[in-house]
């Protein structure tokens, strides 16, 4: 099992810019955070049914299973919504606005929120085709495909 | 539950940028009004239903004089909390687990909490995100200190756009729709000695002239951070009518969770809202459908959410909103006025707690706005990521 509080720590530490909160890391989150630090994007699946979930959670909310695994995800996917912010609410994300916080829906059909990176705002539309990539600090943006 | 239970007392504080008091105060002084509006004194009430914990029972009760409690208990579902409290409340004294139950909110929305500032604001769950020691977790935590907040995203201005986002792009929902309630809200509040927007038209320019923040939502989307408290007291329908105003029965109420409620991404539909589920069963327990209403006091932290719970209710079709809105139908004169006293967006914002006392006043035909003879209302209230609450109250 992952130690919660060191995810979190060096999720800090990756990134230079330390206005910009890293993600928290707590317990399962850790686990998933520290395969993208990596440079791998994996999510959970059933142990027993098979299915994909995200966000991370304890038990199959289909058929009840804590068997798991963390495996591998396609990165590929289509946009399903999304917002533009004009007006930074934090001062880490002064300098980026706007900016598009994307939600995909991925080929094995879990969804991900992350920033859009490399797509033009006037572009985004509802299934557009769009991949998953790393960044640097161990987070996930979406860009074009 | 039908009828069972009434609303008997009503009262709130101004509703101010900048109360200078403290939260407890604003809602013992909601408390104190609605309780000596009800004919009643303090040692008569023996109920709480709280929201959040911002206020603590035990506090309130040693500050007003309740002096005999037997039923405590808070929510959690953000401005969902007060239209739910009268599900809980109106459990309570109907199974007699307590005969009187008062159901305050307050805060200083502005002076304190201030989302719209940013993490600095104070807001628990923004602030929380800001790699600080994390204190006051909701159920919004996970998700926001995990997958939002390191994404840029960290209040419900986003959260919420994108479930506009989605519905509008499928359903050519337009700014002119949206405007629409911002509109009618306002002009509303003009009638409102209480609002704090009375005096401040809005024009459908001004709208559209409002900056983006954050798409499709604009300044005038959303809707004020002003400090203050409400409080409302349930009762039994027998003991009501011993009290001095005209009951508010409290025909049906039901709260709804969308699934999950802590995260948006695993939902099959984006668009199943918390109302979605809770507004047939309101329904149902009252034995009204949405073509008996006589107005309706729908929250409206954000223009765009009412014309999401207009279709949860079943008063158009999916998709059917935008022409549902336009030609005035719901304005004052129309054929059912919503949000009569501004709302969140003109008059204050008090969770959906200022929505349930105009509905109570436009069914004691005591409103600043009358909807001339209304015998049937609505009151919902949405919070967190969207879970929703309805309740059917008629005179």
């Amino acid at each position: 099992m992952s130690d919660s509080a060191g995810a979190a720590k060096s999720s800090a530490e990756s990134d230079g810019d330390s206005a910009k909160p890293p993600p928290r890391g707590e317990g399962l989150w850790g686990e998933f955070f520290a395969f993208c630090r990596q440079g791998e994007l994996r999510f959970q699946r059933c142990g027993e049914c098979g299915k994909w979930r995200h966000m991370p959670r304890e038990a199959c909310n289909a058929c009840g299973s804590t068997a798991w695994a963390w495996e591998p995800s396609s990165r590929h996917g289509r946009i399903y919504t999304w917002t533009v912010t004009h007006r930074a609410l934090h001062p880490g994300f002064a300098d980026d606005v706007p900016y598009a916080a994307v939600i995909a829906e991925l080929d094995e059909g879990v969804r991900i929120t992350a920033q859009a990176d490399g797509i033009d705002l006037a572009d985004l539309r509802l299934g557009l085709p769009v991949q998953v990539v790393l960044h640097h600090d161990g987070t996930c943006r979406i860009a074009p495909r | 539950m039908m009828d069972q239970s009434c609303i008997v007392g009503v009262g709130e504080t101004a509703f101010v940028r900048g109360s200078g008091r403290t939260v407890l105060s604003q809602v013992a002084e909601a408390c104190q009004r609605a309780t000596a509006d009800a004919g009643l004194v303090p040692s008569d009430v023996d109920g709480l239903v709280l929201s959040g914990n911002k206020v603590f029972s035990e506090a309130l009760a040693a500050t007003i004089g309740m002096d005999n409690l037997t039923y405590s208990v808070s929510l959690h579902h953000g401005g969902a909390n007060p239209v739910a409290a009268l599900q809980s409340a109106a459990m309570a004294v109907t199974t007699g687990v307590a005969s009187a139950v008062l159901v305050p909110y307050g805060w200083n929305g502005y002076s304190e909490t201030r989302i719209s500032r940013g993490p600095d604001g104070g807001s628990e769950t923004v602030a929380a995100s800001s790699a600080e020691p994390v204190t006051g977790d909701d159920t919004m935590s996970a998700a926001v200190l995990n997958a939002y907040a390191p994404m840029g995203v960290f209040a419900p201005v986003q959260f919420y756009s994108w479930l506009a986002t989605r519905h509008s792009e499928l359903y050519g929902i337009t700014p002119e729709h949206t405007a629409e309630i911002a509109l009618l809200s306002r002009s509303n509040a003009q009638s409102n000695p209480k609002a704090y927007m009375r005096g401040r038209p809005l024009t459908l320019e001004d709208y559209l002239a409002s900056p983006m923040i954050s798409s499709p939502l604009r300044m005038f989307d959303c809707c004020l951070e002003t400090d203050g408290a409400c409080a409302v007291v349930v009762t039994s329908a027998e003991r009501a009518r011993d009290l001095p105003h005209t009951p508010v029965y409290i025909s049906g109420v039901a709260e709804g969770h969308p699934y999950p409620a802590d995260e948006f991404e695993s939902r099959a539909d984006i668009a199943d809202i918390g109302l979605a589920r809770a507004a047939p069963r309101a329904f149902a327990m009252a034995d009204v459908t949405p073509a008996d209403l006589d107005f309706a006091q729908i929250y409206d932290c954000f223009t765009y959410v009412v014309l999401l719970q207009l279709e949860a209710l079943g008063l158009c079709g999916t998709g059917e909103v935008g022409d549902y809105v336009s030609g005035g139908r719901l304005r004052i004169d129309g054929e059912l006025p919503i949000n009569t006293h501004g709302g969140l967006h003109s008059e204050a914002h008090v969770e959906s707690l200022n929505h349930v006392v105009e509905a109570v006043r436009q069914l004691r035909h005591e409103a600043d706005l009358q909807v001339d003879g209304c015998e049937v209302g609505l009151v919902t209230g949405w919070g967190n990521f969207a879970e929703g609450s309805a309740a059917i109250l008629r005179r």
